[in-house]
């Protein structure tokens, strides 16, 4: 931390994010017309009219922020209309080679959810001028968020779509109410860990240098455990199951600073993995997939992992260019294999800048959470930030094989609009508590000010 | 609560490594052999995207090429002359795989061998499609004709070599199969002919000529031992040596006969020459107990027994025995026992003796040749290794010529053209008619083919078969395509 006497005049840097955004669409457009070159040898048709749309709502947001959130972080809306945008390209790309065009295919609907969610995300950040407002609807948003979380149980309402029950039928649409449980329920953690962390973090015996908790305030942590088994049991879906319970406890941790709760969730983590491995077939078979995904009896149950790395390795380095390499080989090419979809065409180098897209997105999302002034905020951004971040890890984790492949949707890109919506969600609050960490402080009750975080950025790095 | 925000950020971190670890190996360490897989689609169908070099005769004339095909493959691999040239082309099938010269060069065919490097580099930077290399084969399209004509509906295989170069003139080996039916993009259609292959008793996907079971070579073998004593100086072409109507083994009571039940001249002895003209048994058992099993094996050796050859097919090594007592010995000497060749083998024996002693390396492939019939590689020709001295060869080639003029060998003389050749009839001792075997070279002063004949089983004459009658017509046929060329 730097303490110069000198004022330093705080920057908005909204003219910065004005040229990453426009720097952004840049990329996406290109990236557009070199998959339409690549596949039927014209400009796309709609470059103009889809182009000139997409312009207009991310200059949109980006006014929006200018005049109700000057301060927030400039970074985290040209990498999330990145991230986005590459994800449209690779929709479109898989409409072509499926032999869907423009208005029936999946990128056009993609592209309809991402209008709206663009449009969500600006009214979260007109409505709510403060996220500690949020702090007011604690139970509110735990009610709402175990609701939508076991929503896909209710019979009639919920779906089961390729072994996994989490998706609720609303006429022709499915709609993943998981999502948007993620949000309520960080909401919901933040705000009941900011009114509980002293007595979760002070009361207490020492044990093996570990000061452990007292048996009654592990209520919440066993609680989380419960309601994710019941996740991974009933809805069949490790993904989420790994992600709500990851998060809770990052989360605990971070409000207690004691080791010894995350010491407590990894070993109810590996138990309840270790029971659910030994008494469910489907979770066995995952495994065995993760472990050797080219074996007989794993290409007999599912080829798609194998077909997925195979995609990677065609695209070696460099990438097959867009448009030229085969990702639909794989199934799901547009969805959970939306990542080995790109990293066969634009190559490991590609990939890699994907990767440090997301990094420097949950990175924004860590900087906030340090420089907000509450520990509500403080939570709450940590929350956010690390669910993207566990997500993507368990996500591309899964078919990378770091771990085995479970089913979540690859944040801003995979095709579904449910995780779209929710995502941008996460850009606007994130963007909210951005502008109050970065925002200086009036001089006001005689509090002498204190200075905002300091952007480490080299100012010459920027334009 | 920033201590645990930046140690969070820090597990955030190693979360990130693991994720860029892990595409590194997947799309760089790993990425050749996952390419490399047989069940890789992507490879298939890129493999398939390219035009494949073609496989020539030496006129051009394709044998096997790439035509476009509409559909997701976009090139159907045909093979004009289907079966004559089966053996040699193999076929290419995506259901299947690669058989044949289509596997043993397919990194030219398809384009990827290291060596085709710089034309992969100007084609980019001309902007041309990217194609495979082509290759132009040594084959003698008459000669290969005369073989598969020869041979019939008989089981077996021919082998013709340059005796210069170490060229392969003929390879045919019988039952022949149509690579077209593997080839085809219909996969039901692929299947069902690779089944009726399989199942086929006859076995047409073997090819004889260098590969299988091998064949006992039987008389043929003769000359080797007769090599093997020359160059010892064990006895000279008129020594007289014992040759009587049966030959007491040492160690066995089980005797080794003549074919004719009776002694190869007056007083059970002959001359090496007259006992290589009538394939005296009794004669050549002595003399393979007289060499030994050491000198014969090494005789055998420098001929190319043993040798892993590629040309660039894999060529099956022949071999003799490593432990031989001396009936074993003396079986082994005139081609019995455990002796296996290939018919490549013995045409590389009798192509060594008409070289003047120099066995030359076989070879398919003439030169490399790219889309516009530029010659990206050409053949050097090169020797193998001096399977017997100048002199040797000299004597050898003379008894040989005898032994076509009147011995044995009587069915493949030529008018006008001096052949040298020896019959062999292998016997199996499973209660099967004999294996035919005849090997020549011609014209004796001047080689430009040395040939080797094998029919399996006495072909179509059963037990009465021998080397001789059956397989010497064959032998002629392919020396007569060569020579009047």
């Amino acid at each position: 931390m730097i303490t110069t006497v000198e004022t330093i005049t705080p920057r908005t840097r909204r003219n910065v994010e004005l040229v990453l955004c426009l720097f952004a669409l840049a990329i996406v457009l290109s990236a557009w017309v070199n998959v339409d070159l690549a596949l039927k040898g014209v400009l796309p048709a709609s470059l103009a009219t889809v182009g000139g749309g997409l312009l207009v709502l991310v200059v949109g947001f980006h006014l929006v922020l200018r005049w109700r959130a000057s301060f927030a972080d400039p970074l985290l809306l040209p990498v999330a209309t990145l991230l986005n945008g590459m994800g449209l390209v690779m929709i479109h790309r898989l409409d072509l080679a499926g032999g869907r065009d423009s208005l029936s295919g999946n990128a056009f609907r993609q592209l309809q959810w991402t209008g709206l969610s663009l449009v969500v995300a600006a009214g979260v950040l007109w409505m709510l001028r403060d996220h500690r407002r949020l702090q007011r609807y604690t139970y509110t948003a735990m009610a709402a968020g175990l609701a939508l979380l076991l929503l896909p149980l209710v019979p009639g309402l919920g779906k089961e779509i390729y072994g996994s029950r989490i998706w609720i039928g609303l006429g022709s649409y499915s709609f993943q109410p998981g999502e948007i449980a993620k949000i309520a329920l960080t909401v919901f953690f933040a705000a009941y860990l900011v009114q509980t962390r002293d007595v979760l973090s002070l009361a207490g015996r020492k044990f093996v240098g570990l000061t452990l908790p007292r048996a009654r305030d592990l209520g919440p942590i066993i609680l989380a455990w419960l309601v994710s088994l019941a996740v991974l049991v009933f809805e069949r879906d490790l993904g989420s199951s790994l992600l709500f319970f990851g998060l809770f406890v990052a989360m605990l941790y971070v409000a207690t600073e004691r080791i010894s709760w995350i010491a407590i969730g990894l070993t109810l983590f590996a138990a309840g993995t270790y029971v659910a491995y030994l008494l469910f077939p489907h979770v066995q078979r995952r495994v065995m997939l993760w472990l050797d995904p080219f074996s007989d009896e794993s290409i007999r149950q599912s080829d798609q992992l194998a077909k997925g790395l195979m995609g990677m390795a065609s695209g070696g380095l460099f990438g097959t260019g867009l448009g030229q390499g085969r990702p639909w080989i794989t199934s799901f090419a547009d969805s959970d294999f939306i990542f080995p979809s790109l990293g066969e065409e634009i190559g490991l180098f590609g990939v890699f800048a994907l990767l440090v897209l997301y990094g420097l997105f949950v990175e924004r999302g860590l900087r906030t959470a340090l420089g907000v002034r509450d520990g509500f905020g403080k939570l709450l951004s940590i929350g956010l930030a690390f669910s993207v971040a566990l997500q993507v890890f368990v996500v591309i984790g899964g078919v990378t094989r770091v771990i085995p492949l479970t089913g979540l949707t690859t944040p801003f890109m995979s095709l579904g609009g449910s995780a779209l919506l929710a995502n941008w969600t996460i850009v606007a609050l994130l963007l909210r508590i951005s502008d109050q960490a970065r925002r200086p402080v009036p001089e006001a009750d005689g509090i002498p000010a204190r200075l905002p975080l300091r952007d480490p950025a080299p100012a010459g790095g920027m334009p | 609560m920033n201590l645990p925000i930046i140690r969070l950020s820090r597990v955030v971190t190693a979360l990130f490594a693991a994720l860029l670890i892990a595409t590194t190996v997947i799309q760089f360490a790993q990425a050749p052999s996952l390419r490399a897989r047989p069940d890789n689609r992507r490879t298939l169908l890129d493999n398939y995207s390219r035009a494949r070099g073609a496989i020539l005769l030496p006129g051009d004339q394709a044998i096997a090429s790439s035509k476009p095909s509409a559909g997701e493959l976009a090139y159907l691999r045909s093979y004009p002359q289907g079966p004559l040239y089966s053996h040699v082309t193999g076929y290419y099938s995506f259901v299947y795989g690669a058989a044949g010269l289509e596997a043993a060069s397919d990194d030219l065919l398809s384009g990827s061998s290291d060596a085709l490097f710089y034309k992969r580099v100007s084609d980019l930077l001309s902007g041309k499609q990217a194609t495979g290399a082509s290759l132009q084969l040594t084959l003698n399209p008459k000669a290969q004709a005369a073989a598969s004509k020869g041979l019939g509906n008989q089981r077996g295989a021919v082998v013709a070599i340059n005796p210069k170069t170490g060229a392969i003139l003929a390879m045919v080996s019988h039952p022949e199969y149509d690579p077209n039916a593997l080839a085809t993009h219909d996969s039901n259609d692929a299947v069902a002919a690779m089944n009726a292959l399989n199942a086929d008793p006859t076995r047409p996907l073997v090819n004889r000529a260098i590969g299988g079971n091998l064949y006992p070579p039987g008389s043929v073998f003769k000359i080797v031992t007769a090599a093997a004593a020359l160059s010892n100086q064990t006895v000279t072409e008129t020594t007289q040596i014992p040759a009587p109507a049966r030959m007491d083994l040492p160690q066995t009571s089980v005797g080794l006969p003549n074919y004719d039940k009776a002694a190869c001249g007056p007083n059970e002895q002959t001359t090496l020459q007259h006992a290589l003209e009538i394939s005296c048994n009794t004669a050549f058992g002595w003399l393979g107990l007289k060499v030994g099993a050491d000198p014969l094996r090494a005789q055998a050796a420098k001929f190319g027994f043993g040798e892993s050859l590629r040309v660039p097919l894999r060529v099956t090594p022949s071999s003799v025995p490593a432990e031989l007592n001396p009936p074993q010995l003396a079986q082994s000497a005139i081609g019995q026992y455990d002796v296996r060749v290939t018919p490549l083998q013995v045409a590389m024996v009798s192509a060594a003796i008409a070289n003047r002693g120099v066995l030359m390396t076989p070879y398919l492939v003439e030169r490399v040749v790219g889309a516009n019939l530029d010659i990206l590689d050409q053949h050097t020709p090169q020797q193998l290794s001096q399977a017997v001295s100048p002199e040797v060869a000299a004597t050898l080639t003379r008894m040989l010529v005898s032994t076509v003029d009147t011995g044995t060998g009587k069915p493949a003389r030529i008018s006008g053209v001096a052949v040298a050749g020896k019959t062999g009839t292998a016997q199996q001792g499973n209660g099967l008619p004999p294996h035919a075997w005849f090997t020549a070279f011609a014209p004796a002063d001047d080689p430009q083919v040395a040939v080797a004949v094998v029919v399996e089983d006495g072909g179509n004459m059963g037990e009465e078969a021998a080397g001789g009658r059956l397989a010497g017509p064959i032998a002629k046929a392919v020396m007569e395509a060569v020579i009047t060329r």
